[in-house]
């Protein structure tokens, strides 16, 4: 099963067919990320010059909120199953399967975000000199968070009630990536430079390919061993 | 040879019975260092130091803010090293030390906000400002939060240790990032009607009881460092001999009750 990529494409592969699988379950964070933006102008106020001033960084807040529903379960059905024990035993690294499952869950959820966010851009009336931007900045944006994310799964997998703690472990760690993500996109529409904050954001998903999933293994073994 | 013996005080170290004894010794200079900078720091700061030109006395509220600051930052990378090198040498005085730092640390974060917000109202007219110190103050509040949620959250005592320590690191990483993302931020969005009125530098009178408050924190913090760690050390080692022998010492009848 593994090749020379040391498990990550069989774990890309492995984790893109089980989302297929669940085809539902793996909708919910688009559902979630659709549903909350028909709460802000409800709450907010339906006028579309106030929701375009709010609307980059709202975008932003709901796009992390879906990720991190996502997250919690990102390693709990191979805990239950038994196949991360699986995991951990094989002899290769541990940090290139790591990694596949943490690709196949941006692939699942942050991609399908980015390319929905236009819809939501529309609705929330974002001036459309931002829609490029908020796709790239999300694009990027919550690749990182998947990865911040899987460190927080990875420490509460074996929690039963673990959901609320990831949250509260995960949303400091997220706060970079939120504040040059909205950044980026309300930059393009004041017509400044936006590539300045994403190239921020790059330099910190370069930074999380690295360092994440040497945490990731580590709070895995952790677990395995209690 | 010569590297072996240089290590000894290191794995000494380790063992909690070593160090409850030695801090024992200590307590007491601790103590009066503690209190006889406190008490300096404090009068001098508060009744001998100039008033503040444009601040009046309101602005004696530092001689407690920015101590608490500094100590509240440090204390998250002294409890990160503690988690790390419990990780590394699988020493178990260092979780203890970990897990004590934790709360003090949460509590001298929070005493920093607080105080901020207390200084914030004749200063500024409001309590509470988004500005990137005190923001990034909060995040690190949520730091300390996380580590302190997670060590409680596990049933094996160990699993709780090993998972707040890899936190903590993780944390440690993170705050320079935040801090400077913070501090970005800050610079983008701020608002033209508040300008932080601290000098560039401070007057001399000022500035010697400030110095004398940072020291009596740290010696303070070090005291609280240390008192936490013993009663931790009691709590976890509970089932040893030594532990017995100091709690028929402090109670015998009590202690004679319960091990029979």
């Amino acid at each position: 099963m593994m090749g020379a990529s040391g498990g990550f494409s069989a774990y890309v592969r492995r984790d893109l067919l089980l989302a297929y699988r669940r085809r539902g379950e793996a909708a919910s964070p688009i559902i979630f990320f659709l549903l909350v933006s028909t709460l802000i102008p409800l709450g907010v106020s339906p006028d579309s010059a106030r929701l375009a001033e709010l609307a980059p960084g709202i975008i932003w807040v709901m796009a992390l909120l879906a990720t991190l529903l996502s997250t919690e379960s990102l390693f709990a059905s191979d805990y239950q199953d038994g196949s991360l024990e699986q995991m951990l035993i094989t002899p290769q690294l541990l940090v290139l399967p790591v990694l596949g499952k943490v690709t196949a869950h941006w692939l699942v959820t942050g991609l399908p975000l980015t390319l929905v966010s236009p819809v939501i851009g529309v609705m929330l009336s974002l001036p459309t000199a931002g829609t490029v931007p908020m796709m790239a900045s999300l694009a990027l944006g919550t690749a990182c968070l998947s990865l911040i994310g899987a460190v927080g799964a990875a420490l509460t997998v074996s929690l039963r009630k673990g959901g609320l703690l990831l949250s509260v472990l995960v949303i400091p760690l997220y706060m970079p990536v939120i504040i040059f993500g909205s950044a980026s996109v309300q930059s393009a529409i004041d017509g400044l430079n936006w590539f300045g904050p994403l190239a921020v954001l790059g330099a910190m998903l370069s930074a999380a390919i690295v360092l994440c999933p040497l945490a990731i293994a580590g709070a895995l073994r952790l677990v395995s061993n209690n | 040879m010569a590297s072996g013996r240089s290590w000894n005080w290191f794995h000494r170290m380790g063992s909690p019975r070593w160090f409850y004894e030695t801090t024992g010794r200590w307590l007491p200079w601790l103590w009066v260092l503690t209190l006889a900078l406190m008490i300096t720091g404090l009068v001098w700061g508060l009744a001998f130091a100039p008033q503040d030109a444009k601040q009046g006395n309101s602005f004696r509220i530092i001689y407690l803010h920015v101590p608490a600051s500094f100590l509240a930052l440090a204390g998250y990378y002294i409890m990160a090293i503690a988690g790390a090198v419990g990780l590394i040498w699988k020493m178990k005085l260092s979780y203890m030390v970990m897990k004590s730092a934790a709360p003090i640390g949460a509590a001298l974060t929070f005493l920093a906000l607080f105080t901020g917000a207390v200084w914030g109202k004749p200063t500024w007219g409001t309590y509470w400002v988004w500005d990137a110190r005190i923001t990034s103050m909060l995040i690190l509040l949520f730091l300390y939060l996380g580590v302190l949620a997670l060590q409680y959250a596990f049933h094996s005592r160990e699993a709780g240790n090993k998972a707040s320590a890899i936190l903590a690191l993780v944390g440690t990483v993170n705050i320079p990032i935040i801090y400077k993302s913070v501090d970005w931020w800050y610079t983008l969005h701020q608002p033209a009607t508040i300008k932080l009125t601290s000098a560039p530098s401070m007057h001399p009178d000022m500035f010697q009881p400030l110095l004398v408050m940072i020291l009596a924190l740290y010696s303070f913090y070090a005291l609280a460092l240390i008192l936490f760690t013993r009663a931790e050390i009691l709590q976890r080692e509970s089932k040893t001999g030594w532990v017995r022998e100091l709690a028929q010492q402090a109670h015998p009848a009590q202690s004679a009750g319960v091990t029979k």
